[in-house]
């Protein structure tokens, strides 16, 4: 069983989220999902100044084995990614919920996070998977 | 519940992940196949590759059935366990499998075959036996690993006695020979130096042990797809399958037409192919961001193709692909990519040798 930190939000398409405290949430990719993907080769993250919109796709995360879409978990605009990971992938396989992450939303109403799956929720999600 | 190799345990053990590969319980990689696919082109990997069926073929007319079967022509093999790139065909053409003959004498030959295609291969062997004299025999009491990579002859001399390595030293590609009780091959599907390994299959698991104690990585079929793909090599029910000849499958070097009255099943067929002209298989490099996926629309000069095979090459840090296209081909190619057309390069199909880029 991969882990699911108890502290982050999940969205049922396996991004995790976690609250800065400051209106930004951090986004990345589960466990789960990178074992899922296998070895990363390329991501493609969102410009920092873009505005997105739950459930628009807006990175994708290309391994080896297939090229998946991200989502954004939340509504806002974009104020960070993580250009490490232009020159190393594999941070995201390596530590997904660490250095691995992927972009920063400021979000527009950060009680959107509610709508999100809390640890427990998601592993169920992952069960029935 | 697949079919399981005697390896089965030592896998699991190894922390690897296994997946169904037709029929069987295969390690598809131990933690990265990217570091698995390094291993192999820096140093020395291991490959489990006892799902694949061993046929040995003996009797006064072994060559006559062999050379009647086999696309290309055993008769060019003189020396004692030299082996030969070859298909079995249909009547049509097309590839019922692809193989590698080994000649031990006139009489005495053995077949390296898939497993993907164990089932529909041995029917057509028994079929086609039928009407020589010759035994067949399925070695299934074998095990077989592949251990490739540059520094492959230092880890065989680990686990080898010095008599044992006397006799394989310096032995030159595509030759197999019996040593005590291994039967060791200078071949690999990875564009490395490297050996073949077949032993019984009580012995594999000790032998398997010895190489990871003498510091082999080992590697899974991730790493195994990257690696032959890298070295242009076909893998078969994707790049060829029965409905494709070997002329569109970059395999015409291995189709012997000489001499001109050997009669071989397909030969018909793929005179007649070749005279009306055919699709041939390419080569892809994309050197932008993105993976070419074996699927995607080709779009050429004179036409449209398919990609049978597509990856991210680790050696190279880009993509690379085969693919099938009319032979109006220029070079450069547009795939069509999460619906975009993304121009591509047209190269021979083959991008990485001995570690080194070919391009």
């Amino acid at each position: 069983m991969s882990n699911i930190p108890a502290d982050l939000k999940y969205a049922s398409t396996h991004e995790w989220v976690r609250d800065e405290g400051d209106g930004t949430f951090t986004v990345g990719i589960s466990e789960h999902a990178q074992e899922l993907l296998g070895d990363m080769v390329f991501v493609e993250l969102p410009d920092v100044g873009d505005k997105v919109e739950t459930g628009d796709d807006i990175a994708v995360a290309e391994s080896v084995k297939a090229a998946s879409d991200i989502y954004a978990p939340m509504t806002g605009e974009i104020v960070a990614i993580n250009e490490d990971l232009e020159d190393a992938p594999e941070t995201v396989n390596n530590d997904s919920y660490g250095d691995g992450w992927l972009f920063r939303i400021k979000a527009d109403d950060s009680s959107e996070l509610e709508n999100l799956l809390d640890a427990n929720a998601y592993e169920a999600s992952i069960d029935e998977d | 519940m697949g079919s399981k190799t005697p390896l089965y345990d030592a896998h699991v053990k190894a922390g690897a992940k296994m997946v169904d590969f037709h029929g069987w319980d295969m390690p598809l990689n131990y933690g990265s196949q990217i570091e698995e696919h390094h291993a192999v082109r820096r140093d020395c990997g291991v490959f489990d590759v006892s799902h694949m069926t061993i046929v040995d073929v003996e009797g006064p007319q072994a060559q006559a059935f062999l050379r009647y079967l086999l696309a290309n022509d055993v008769a060019k093999l003189k020396t004692e366990g030299k082996a030969q790139y070859t298909s079995m065909l249909n009547e049509n053409g097309g590839v019922i499998d692809d193989l590698i003959v080994y000649h031990f004498s006139e009489t005495s030959y053995r077949m390296v075959v898939n497993s993907a295609t164990r089932d529909r291969d041995l029917a057509w062997i028994e079929k086609v036996a039928a009407d020589f004299d010759v035994t067949t025999k399925e070695r299934d009491d074998m095990g077989m690993l592949a251990l490739q990579g540059p520094n492959a002859a230092e880890k065989i001399q680990k686990v080898l006695s010095s008599e044992q390595y006397a006799e394989i030293d310096g032995m030159k590609p595509f030759v197999g020979k019996d040593v005590g009780d291994y039967f060791i091959a200078t071949t690999g599907y990875t564009g490395e130096k490297g050996y073949e390994i077949a032993v019984s299959a009580e012995q594999v698991e000790m032998l398997w042990g010895q190489l990871m104690e003498a510091g082999v990585a080992p590697c899974g079929l991730g790493a195994r797809d990257t690696l032959r793909l890298e070295a242009g090599m076909n893998l078969y029910g994707q790049d060829m399958d029965e409905n494709i000849t070997p002329l569109e499958a970059n395999m015409g070097w291995s189709v012997a037409f000489e001499p001109a009255d050997r009669d071989f099943i397909g030969r018909k067929a793929l005179e007649q192919k070749k005279a009306e002209g055919h699709d041939k298989l390419v080569g892809l490099v994309m050197e932008e961001k993105g993976v070419l996926r074996h699927g995607q629309k080709v779009t050429v000069e004179g036409g449209e193709g398919i990609i049978t095979s597509g990856t991210f090459s680790p050696t190279l840090g880009f993509s690379v692909a085969l693919a099938r296209v009319p032979a109006s081909v220029g070079d450069t190619a547009d795939v069509e990519m999460r619906k975009k057309q993304v121009p591509v390069k047209v190269v021979k199909p083959g991008f990485v040798r001995n570690g080194q880029s070919v391009l």
